[in-house]
C-alpha cells in the first residue's frame, strides 16, 4: 500500500490544474506559455481553497484544537478531570469554571478536554481499521470481479441488512465492554461505505489503457492492484475518511450514552451527556450541553473537512 | 456589413479566468458567414475553434466571458442581449451539434419524445400533432422506418443514427445558423461521409448558413464554401476554399496541409519543409530479412462473446413464433488468419466493431481466444491463458502502443517511471542508476526531451504522451509492437512526427508492426501489406499500393472513396 496516501492526494490534487485549464476549454497552447507547469505546493492550493470557501478554514481551525486537546489535553487542562469535590458541585459557568461543575464538582472543561483524547482514538482506530479492510477487499473486488466480488458484495449487503447502531450495540455487548471492541464495532458498521467506494473506484479503471500497459509489462494482477490501481483511488479514498470520521464519533458516543463501552468516571463526551441529561430538567443545563457541543462541533468539522478535503481533490472544482 | 450577412463576429475576444491568471482562448477574431454559406473553422485543439463558436451562442462556462468585440446575429447584438432573448435564439434561430452525438441526447428518452420536446419549447408544434412533425423531422434525416425509431432509446441507435436524431434535433426548428463541432469525429468514415452530406443537403435546401468546426482539412475542402484557419487563438488565413488549398498563405497553413496524410505522399513528405531531419538516415535493412519465416502466424482465429443473458433468455421468451431463436454467441472474429513476416509492417483496417481490436488484443494475448492458433516464432502462444502470459519470457517480445495516450499513463507515475516498468519487471538490468540510463536513452531514441522524464502525464502535451508510451513499448526490443491507432487522439502536426517516428524506429531496431487503424490514409503511409476486416472476417488483402490503387472488394472502395480528400 502506499506509504504516504494524505502527500500523495494531496499531490494529485495540486498537480491537476492544467488538465482542468484544458477541461474548460482553455487553450493548452495559450498556457504552455507558462510551461513547464510548476507543481503547485499543497499548502499553496490549500490556502487557495480555504480563501475560496472560508467554511472549510473554520473546519480546519476546529479539527486543530481537537487535535490539541486529544493531544496535550491532561497537561492543559486547568483542574484533574476526575478529582471531585463536592464543596463546589453543580456550580454554574464562572470565570473559575468556565463549563462549571458537575453533581461531584469536577471542572466540566477539564473534562471536555481530556475526554477528546478518548474519542478521537475510538475514531481514528476505527477508521483506519474500516479504511484498511474496506478499502483492499473493495479495491480487489472491482478490480478482479467474479468471486471475489460476489463475496465482498454479499458481505457489505449483509451488514447494511441491520440497523447500523442496533448491529453496534449487539458487537459491543456480544465481545465484552471495552473501547477496543467499540472500535471494532464502529469498523463493521462502516464497512460498507468502504467497500462499495473503492469496489466502484476500482471498477472503472480495471481496464484502462495503464493498467493493459502495466500487464504488457510483465505486472502480475496482484501487483497491479497495489501499484497501479489502489494510488489511484487513494484520494476518494481520503475524502472517505474524513466524512466516515465524524459518524464514528457519533458512533462511540452514542454507545457510551446507552452505557457499552467506556464507562465512568472515565471522561467521554457520550458519559457526559448520559450523566447530564438528568440535571436539565432541575436547571443545570451545563452539564450535558457542553459535551454536547463538542461533540457537535466535532461530527460537523470532520464532515466540513471532508466538504473541503474533496474541493481539494476534486479536479472540477479547480477552475 | 452586407444585407446577406447573417452572422457577423468582430474582434472577439474571449478571456478565461483560471488560477495562473487570465488566459485568453480567443484572440481578435473576425468570422463573417453570409446567408445560405458554408463557413468551415480549422485548426488544431486549443486554437479556439470550439471558443469562438460557444461565444456565438453565448454557452461559455462560468469561467470565461467575452471580453472584446461584437456579435451580431442577422441584427441582434449577441454579446449583450438578455438572457431570455438568447434562449429564444438558441435552438430556433441557431443550433448545434455537438461531438459525441450519444452523449447530446438524453440516455433514458425515447428520440421521438426528445425531438417533440424541442419543437414544443420553441412553439413550433402542438401537443396535438407533435409526434406528426417529430416523424416528420426523422423522415427528413432519411432515418429508415421512422415510425419504428420514434420509440427507440438512443443507445438501440447506431453512432451514425444518433447523429442523424442529433440533426434533426438541431434542424427541427428550422434554425438560420447552424454550428457543427467536429460533428464526425467519432464515426467511421463511411458514416461520415453519409452524415456530411445529410448536413450540406439540408441546410443548402433550406437556405440554412452553417459553420463546420473541424481539425480536419479534407472534410473542411470537401464541404465549406470558406474556410477560417485558427492557431493559438488568432485566425491565420481566410479564404474560399478552393483557393486555400491551391494557394495558401500563411505558414501554418502549410504546414497543417502538408502533414495530412493524402494520397501520392511519403511519410517524411508530412515533416514540415524546414524540419531537421529528426535522425540520421538509417539504412534499409538487407532485403533477405524480409522473406524469412514469419514472424507471427494467425490461423483460423474466433472469439465469441455470449449475448446478454437476460436480454436474448426475454428475447426468445417472447419471440413470435415465426420469428428465429436469438443466437446465443456473437462472433466478433470470426475464424481469421494472416502472418506478419519479421520486419514487415501490416495494417488492419476496418471501421468500428469489425474486431480489428479484439484480433489485436488476441494476439497481444490480453484476451483468450475462442479457438485458432496464434503462433509466435514458431511457439503456440495462444495456448497459454492470457493470465499466465504475463509471466511468460515471450511477454517481452510483444508489446503494444496503445490508442490513447492519456489513459494509457497511470497518473501516479512520472514519465520515467513508466517507462521503467518493463524494465524492472522483465530486464536482466538492475540498480537505480543503470535502469535510468536506460530509461534516458530510450527517451533519445524516441526524441523525448531528458529532462521531461520526471514529469507527471497530465505536465505533458498529447504528442510527448505518445513518445512516452512508444518508449515504453520498445524498452524490452521487442520483435512484433502492435500500434493500435497510436495517433488517432493526436493532432495532425503531432500524428506527422509520430508516424515518422514509428518508421525510424522500425528501421533502426527490426521491429515488426501490426498497425490497427481505421484511416487508410494513415496505414498507407507505414505498412507494406493491408488487411481489410468488416464483421469479424477478413475482406481483403494485399499490399498496401495494391489495395489503396486497385482494390478488389467493395467495401474497400467504398471505404476509400468516403475519405474526404483537400483538393492538393
Amino acid at each position: 500500500m502506499n506509504s504516504r496516501p494524505d502527500l500523495d492526494s494531496a499531490h494529485i490534487a495540486a498537480t491537476d490544474a492544467p488538465a482542468i485549464a484544458m477541461a474548460a476549454a482553455v487553450p493548452p497552447a495559450t498556457l504552455s506559455a507558462s510551461a513547464p507547469p510548476k507543481q503547485m505546493s499543497i499548502l499553496a492550493h490549500a490556502r487557495y481553497v480555504i480563501s475560496e470557501n472560508p467554511v472549510t478554514g473554520i473546519a480546519f481551525g476546529l479539527f486543530l484544537l481537537i487535535t490539541i486537546c486529544a493531544i496535550f489535553g491532561p497537561w492543559i487542562a486547568p483542574y484533574d478531570p476526575l478529582a471531585s469535590n463536592t464543596m463546589s458541585a453543580l456550580q454554574a459557568p464562572s470565570a473559575k469554571h468556565w463549563f462549571g461543575t458537575d453533581q461531584l464538582g469536577r471542572d466540566i472543561l477539564s473534562r471536555v478536554m481530556v475526554a477528546a483524547r478518548l474519542d478521537m482514538a475510538i475514531a481514528v482506530f476505527s477508521v483506519a481499521l474500516v479504511f484498511a479492510l474496506g478499502g483492499l477487499s473493495g479495491t480487489a473486488a472491482g478490480f478482479f470481479g467474479g468471486w471475489t466480488d460476489r463475496v465482498v458484495g454479499r458481505i457489505a449487503d449483509t451488514i447494511m441488512a441491520f440497523p447500523l447502531f442496533v448491529l453496534a450495540m449487539g458487537i459491543v455487548a456480544a465481545l465484552g465492554n471495552t473501547v477496543t471492541n467499540i472500535v471494532i464495532a464502529t469498523a463493521i458498521i462502516n464497512y460498507p461505505l468502504y467497500a462499495r467506494v473503492a469496489r466502484a473506484e476500482a471498477n472503472v479503471r480495471r481496464d484502462a489503457g495503464f493498467v493493459q500497459a502495466a500487464r504488457l509489462s510483465g505486472n502480475g494482477e496482484f501487483r497491479i492492484l497495489l501499484t497501479q490501481i489502489l494510488p489511484n483511488i487513494m484520494p476518494i479514498m481520503v475524502v472517505q475518511m474524513s466524512l466516515t470520521m465524524g459518524y464514528a464519533i457519533l458512533n462511540a458516543a452514542g454507545l457510551s450514552f446507552i452505557g457499552l463501552g467506556v464507562r465512568p468516571p472515565t471522561p467521554e463526551w457520550g458519559i457526559m451527556v448520559a450523566e447530564g441529561a438528568s440535571f436539565i430538567v432541575s436547571g443545570e443545563w451545563w452539564i450535558a450541553f457542553f459535551p454536547g457541543a463538542a461533540l457537535m462541533l466535532a461530527v460537523f468539522c470532520f464532515n466540513l473537512l471532508g466538504d473541503g478535503l474533496r474541493d481539494i481533490v476534486d479536479p472540477q472544482r479547480r477552475t | 456589413m452586407t444585407a446577406t450577412t447573417l452572422l457577423d463576429v468582430r474582434d472577439l475576444t474571449v478571456e478565461f479566468m483560471t488560477r495562473r491568471g487570465i488566459v485568453k482562448a480567443v484572440q481578435h477574431v473576425n468570422v463573417t458567414v453570409g446567408k445560405g454559406e458554408t463557413v468551415g473553422i480549422v485548426g488544431e485543439s486549443g486554437s479556439g475553434k470550439s471558443v469562438t463558436s460557444y461565444a456565438v451562442m453565448r454557452i461559455i462556462d462560468r469561467a470565461g466571458k467575452i471580453a472584446d468585440g461584437a456579435i451580431t446575429f442577422s441584427g441582434i447584438d449577441v454579446r449583450d442581449a438578455p438572457e431570455k432573448d438568447m434562449r429564444d435564439l438558441r435552438g430556433r434561430e441557431m443550433s448545434m451539434i455537438f461531438q459525441n452525438p450519444r452523449a447530446a441526447l438524453n440516455p433514458i428518452r425515447k428520440v421521438g419524445h426528445q425531438i417533440e420536446d424541442v419543437l414544443l419549447q420553441h412553439v413550433q408544434a402542438q401537443p396535438s400533432d407533435a409526434k406528426e412533425k417529430a416523424i416528420e423531422a426523422l423522415k427528413k434525416v432519411r432515418i429508415a422506418r421512422p415510425e419504428e425509431r420514434y420509440h427507440a432509446y438512443p443507445f438501440e441507435l447506431s453512432g451514425g443514427m444518433c447523429q442523424r436524431v442529433v440533426i434533426a434535433l438541431a434542424l427541427a426548428c428550422q434554425p438560420q445558423l447552424l454550428i457543427a463541432d467536429e460533428p464526425t469525429t467519432g464515426l467511421d468514415v463511411t458514416t461520415q461521409k453519409a452524415v456530411m452530406d445529410l448536413v450540406v443537403e439540408l441546410t443548402r435546401e433550406r437556405g440554412m448558413s452553417t459553420i463546420l468546426i473541424t481539425h480536419d482539412l479534407g472534410l473542411a475542402a470537401a464541404y465549406c464554401d470558406r474556410v477560417v484557419v485558427m492557431e493559438k487563438g488568432k485566425v491565420v488565413e481566410t479564404a474560399a476554399s478552393s483557393t486555400i488549398f491551391k494557394a495558401p498563405q500563411h505558414a501554418y497553413t502549410r504546414k497543417l496541409m502538408r502533414a495530412t496524410p493524402r494520397l501520392g505522399v511519403s511519410l517524411r513528405d508530412l515533416l514540415p519543409e524546414d524540419a531537421p531531419p529528426s535522425h540520421a538516415p538509417v539504412p534499409a535493412p538487407p532485403e533477405e530479412s524480409l522473406d524469412k519465416t514469419p514472424l507471427l502466424v494467425v490461423s483460423n482465429l474466433v472469439k465469441e462473446y455470449p449475448r446478454q443473458g437476460a436480454t436474448s433468455t426475454l428475447a426468445n421468451f417472447f419471440r413470435k413464433k415465426d420469428q428465429l431463436p436469438v443466437a446465443e454467441m456473437f462472433k466478433a472474429v470470426d475464424g481469421i488468419s494472416f502472418e506478419i513476416r519479421r520486419g514487415e509492417s501490416v495494417g488492419l483496417v476496418g471501421e468500428s466493431g469489425c474486431g480489428k481490436s479484439t484480433t489485436s488484443m488476441m494476439v497481444m494475448r490480453l484476451l483468450d481466444p475462442t479457438s485458432g492458433m496464434v503462433t509466435f516464432d514458431g511457439e503456440d502462444i495462444g495456448a497459454i491463458p492470457a493470465k499466465e502470459f504475463a509471466k511468460s519470457p515471450m511477454r517481452k517480445r510483444i508489446q503494444m502502443v496503445f490508442q490513447d495516450p492519456t489513459d494509457s499513463l497511470n497518473p501516479r507515475f512520472t514519465a520515467v517511471r513508466a517507462i521503467a516498468d518493463p524494465i524492472l519487471r522483465m530486464s536482466d538490468i538492475r540498480g537505480r542508476d543503470a535502469v535510468r540510463a536506460r530509461c534516458e536513452e530510450l527517451a533519445r531514441q524516441v526524441g523525448l526531451p531528458i529532462e521531461l522524464l520526471d514529469r507527471f502525464p497530465h505536465q505533458l502535451s498529447g504528442g510527448q504522451k505518445a513518445r512516452v508510451g512508444i518508449a515504453r513499448a520498445i524498452a524490452l526490443s521487442p520483435e512484433l509492437v502492435i500500434l493500435d491507432e497510436p495517433t488517432a487522439a493526436l493532432d495532425v502536426s503531432v500524428q506527422a512526427l509520430v508516424l515518422n517516428l514509428l518508421e525510424d524506429l522500425k528501421r533502426s531496431l527490426g521491429m515488426s508492426y501490426l498497425f490497427v487503424s481505421h484511416d487508410l490514409n494513415v496505414v498507407r503511409l507505414l505498412c507494406d501489406r493491408v488487411i481489410v476486416m468488416r464483421s469479424g472476417k477478413i475482406v481483403e488483402e494485399g499490399t498496401a499500393e495494391r489495395v489503396m490503387d486497385a482494390p478488389q472488394s467493395d467495401y474497400t472502395k467504398e471505404l476509400l472513396s468516403a475519405i474526404p480528400h483537400p483538393p492538393l
